[in-house]
């Protein structure tokens, strides 16, 4: 597959903006490459990415304008790799990877850029937003498979479980039904539910079960990407870590990537490789785990990290992010976490959206888009919460 | 059954304001079974404090609040508000208690009217409870100032569709604010909105909570929150009190073992990749199983924690074990509190001056 970072795709746009990425990215292939397809992560066993996603560009289609849902994406899913993709509700980040899989209706729509997959099972890479959609069909699920929030919406009610994961068995595999029953048997084995529940109906079933049935279903292909779109939220802790855990575990023995969305920072700095911070449609920051916990650059990016009160270690100023995200109809121009950000300065307001190498990133994948204040930059953030932390201790 | 003798962590703040005293509640499923959602339950509100129910889905602790709102009936036990008992037996004294005592509902999605508009979700309760003489557009602009829904002119006139999340979790807490209640009972008020705004939300209850001096009941299943906004931390599991004792300590050293797993359970960023990224499956002391093998908790015999609890023995499937006082403000149910914390259960226990829950 392509790697040049400069290809050229975008580039027949009107739009200046698609431009200049395209040869910001060919600059940044001269100093290193930066938000583009990243190069193998010591993690990742392979070095080409399993999806690539390019320049992509989603909008809602309303009588009062476009709302820019994802506004110029680039995400690289290396095999093996757990991304994270993190934001707010309606930051965009559930559109982009929906919007990859061609899972959108009307009024969304994709204006530009490419989604390239390229699995063990392909012969060549392919791009799913130019597919046919008998292509598309049989490559989504057998390929990428989707995790969603709410389970007890996803699975249908009147149907066994049993039913509902012989259903995707036989409309993706060729099996005979016993070979079927069998396997819909060891995918409920592999997520640690007894056989014995192959005959329960969804509301038999606990919210953590159900969950764990989903990523049954979602595994019953061995597709080699799964997207799982806030797949613990509505679940509480115990249980969250549980699934967690058992998800990291199938990971490492079945090998897919995971492209994992959720507004919880704190749980993908345990979980992902490498997490995207995604605000307003766009990529304000990306690195690996640590970086983004050690050394985060940009101000949105600081202020997810100090929204979450920690249980260990000494207590915390916490400050949480002030405000509501921009209105994606009328974007201001520059950078669109001016209104919220503790740092703001005229210049701003001019800022081009690009994702830039921070210098002193121990990640040498480390992009922001913030171009002020990088860690080596010594600004004092303008004080925007009163008095952030709830204060309603006696005594620490 | 006895007022546990176990000083409240939130005792200190202010004075007491309501009383719950072994509540029960059983719910009939079907014909024979009964589930016990709320099992002999104690506690104290304060003026000024907050005490945090901490407990997974299903263990009670929103039938606790909806038991102390006076929407469900108890099945044993008493309430006291300012040292009399409630009486919710007619109309008006159910209205007289309400304006006391105010719930704030979690999903704001859902428990603001559609088809009203915020003037007429706050002007309602103001007429309902400071009578119909009361100057209602004062008291909403000002409701509406104290939690910062500014300018009020601007918001007035709109529908719960047109606010975002936060916006409308602001009306819900104005909405309950227009009794001047004396205890604000918020059941998870802050678990449906994004992480970014959690923290304003709390820090606006916090500053509500000083301003009214407000004597609240935050319930919650993040326990991290509870550690940061709450005076006292109570912890349940399956319907009863599991352990209990000031914020930082439940927090930083938890006694019981349902404790220390929710401890565990918790993301833990300062401790990156330990355990999820790293492959490995469990951390911490409470090595316990996470799968419940009886998820409505409706086990009869024993401590409710047993059949997920590495430390559970015969007689801990037999008898179920009374809440045991650690210190002066601290305790917890648990036969094994030796094992499970032995720096705590050195203490002396307080010679036999174990209590009931």
């Amino acid at each position: 597959m392509s790697t040049d970072p400069a290809d050229d795709r975008g580039t027949g746009l009107a739009d200046g903006r698609a431009l200049n990425r395209a040869t910001h990215r060919a600059a940044g292939a001269a100093t290193g490459p930066v938000a583009g397809p990243s190069p193998a992560r010591a993690a990742a066993p392979s070095s080409d990415p399993v999806l690539d996603i390019r320049d992509l560009s989603i909008v809602y289609r309303t009588p009062a304008g476009d709302v820019r849902a994802v506004d110029h994406v680039n995400l690289a899913l290396a095999a093996g790799e757990v991304v994270g993709l993190a934001g707010e509700s309606g930051s965009g980040k559930s559109t982009l990877a929906y919007g990859a899989c061609r899972l959108l209706r009307a009024p969304a729509l994709v204006t530009n850029g490419s989604v390239t997959y390229h699995g063990r099972r392909m012969s060549r890479p392919a791009d799913l937003l130019r597919m046919q959609p008998d292509e598309l069909r049989r490559l989504r699920w057998r390929e990428i498979a989707i995790v969603v929030q709410s389970a007890m919406n996803a699975l249908n009610p009147v149907l066994r479980v049993r039913d509902q994961l012989l259903d995707v068995i036989h409309a993706h595999l060729k099996m005979s039904r016993d070979e079927a029953r069998e396997r819909a048997g060891s995918l409920l084995d592999l997520v640690g539910i007894p056989r014995s529940r192959l005959r329960s109906y969804p509301h038999e079933l606990s919210g953590g079960m159900r969950q764990r049935v989903m990523i049954a279903m979602a595994l019953a292909t061995e597709p080699e990407i799964i997207i799982m779109d806030e797949p613990t939220t509505a679940l509480d802790v115990v249980v969250q870590r549980d699934i967690l855990a058992q998800i990291v575990e199938l990971k490492d023995s079945l090998g897919f990537s995971i492209l994992f969305i959720t507004h919880d920072l704190s749980l993908l700095l345990e979980l992902a490789d490498r997490i995207a911070v995604m605000y307003a449609g766009q990529f304000v920051e990306i690195a690996t785990s640590d970086e983004i916990h050690r050394e985060a650059a940009h101000p949105y990016t600081k202020g997810l990290l100090n929204s979450f009160p920690s249980l260990r270690g000494p207590r915390r100023e916490l400050a949480g992010i002030p405000g509501s995200p921009p209105d994606l109809r009328n974007p201001a121009p520059g950078c669109p976490f001016v209104p919220r950000c503790g740092y703001a300065r005229p210049a701003c307001r001019d800022v081009d959206m690009q994702l830039l190498p921070v210098a002193t990133s121990r990640d040498p994948d480390h992009a922001t888009a913030c171009p002020f204040v990088l860690p080596d930059t010594s600004v004092e953030p303008v004080p925007s919460v009163a008095s952030g932390s709830p204060a309603g201790e006696p005594g620490t | 059954m006895s007022e546990p003798a176990l000083t409240s962590a939130a005792a200190a703040r202010g004075p007491l304001a309501m009383e719950a005293i072994s509540l029960s509640k059983d719910f009939r499923i079907g014909r024979r079974r009964t589930l016990h959602a709320v099992r002999d339950v104690s506690f104290s509100l304060y003026r000024g404090a907050v005490v945090a129910l901490v407990g997974e889905s299903g263990s009670g602790k929103s039938t606790a609040a909806r038991l102390l709102a006076g929407q469900e009936r108890l099945t044993s036990g008493a309430i006291r508000l300012d040292g009399k008992p409630v009486e919710m037996s007619s109309r008006r004294a159910f209205r007289r208690y309400k304006s006391e005592v105010q719930l704030v509902f979690q999903d704001p999605f859902s428990s603001l009217n559609p088809i009203h508009t915020v003037r007429y979700h706050l002007e309602r309760p103001v007429r309902l409870h400071q009578g119909r003489d009361a100057d209602a557009g004062q008291e909403v602009a000002s409701l509406m100032e104290q939690v910062r829904l500014t300018p009020a002119q601007h918001f007035l006139a709109k529908y719960p569709h047109e606010l975002s999340g936060g916006q409308r979790q602001r009306v819900s807490f104005a909405r309950a604010l227009a009794a001047r209640p004396r205890v604000l009972l918020a059941d998870e008020p802050v678990s449906m909105l994004d992480v970014s705004i959690r923290l304003e939300m709390l820090s606006l209850l916090d500053d509500l909570r000083q301003r009214f001096r407000l004597a609240m009941l935050y319930i919650t299943h993040d326990i991290a929150s509870a550690r940061y906004f709450a005076d006292e931390v109570l912890v349940m599991y399956a319907g009863e009190i599991v352990e209990r004792g000031p914020a930082e300590e439940v927090t930083q050293t938890p006694a019981h073992p349902y404790t220390q797993l929710l401890v565990a359970s918790a993301p833990d960023p300062d401790n990156l990749g330990s355990v999820l990224r790293g492959g490995g499956r469990r951390r911490g002391p409470a090595a316990a199983s996470v799968r419940p093998q009886n998820p409505d908790g409706s086990a009869t015999q024993g401590c409710p924690f047993s059949p997920r609890c590495p430390l559970a023995d015969d007689r801990c499937r037999r008898e179920d074990p009374a809440l045991v006082q650690i210190s002066a403000t601290r305790g917890a149910a648990c036969w094994h509190l030796d094992v499970a914390a032995p720096e705590l259960a050195s203490a002396p226990r307080g010679g036999g001056d174990t209590t009931t829950r």
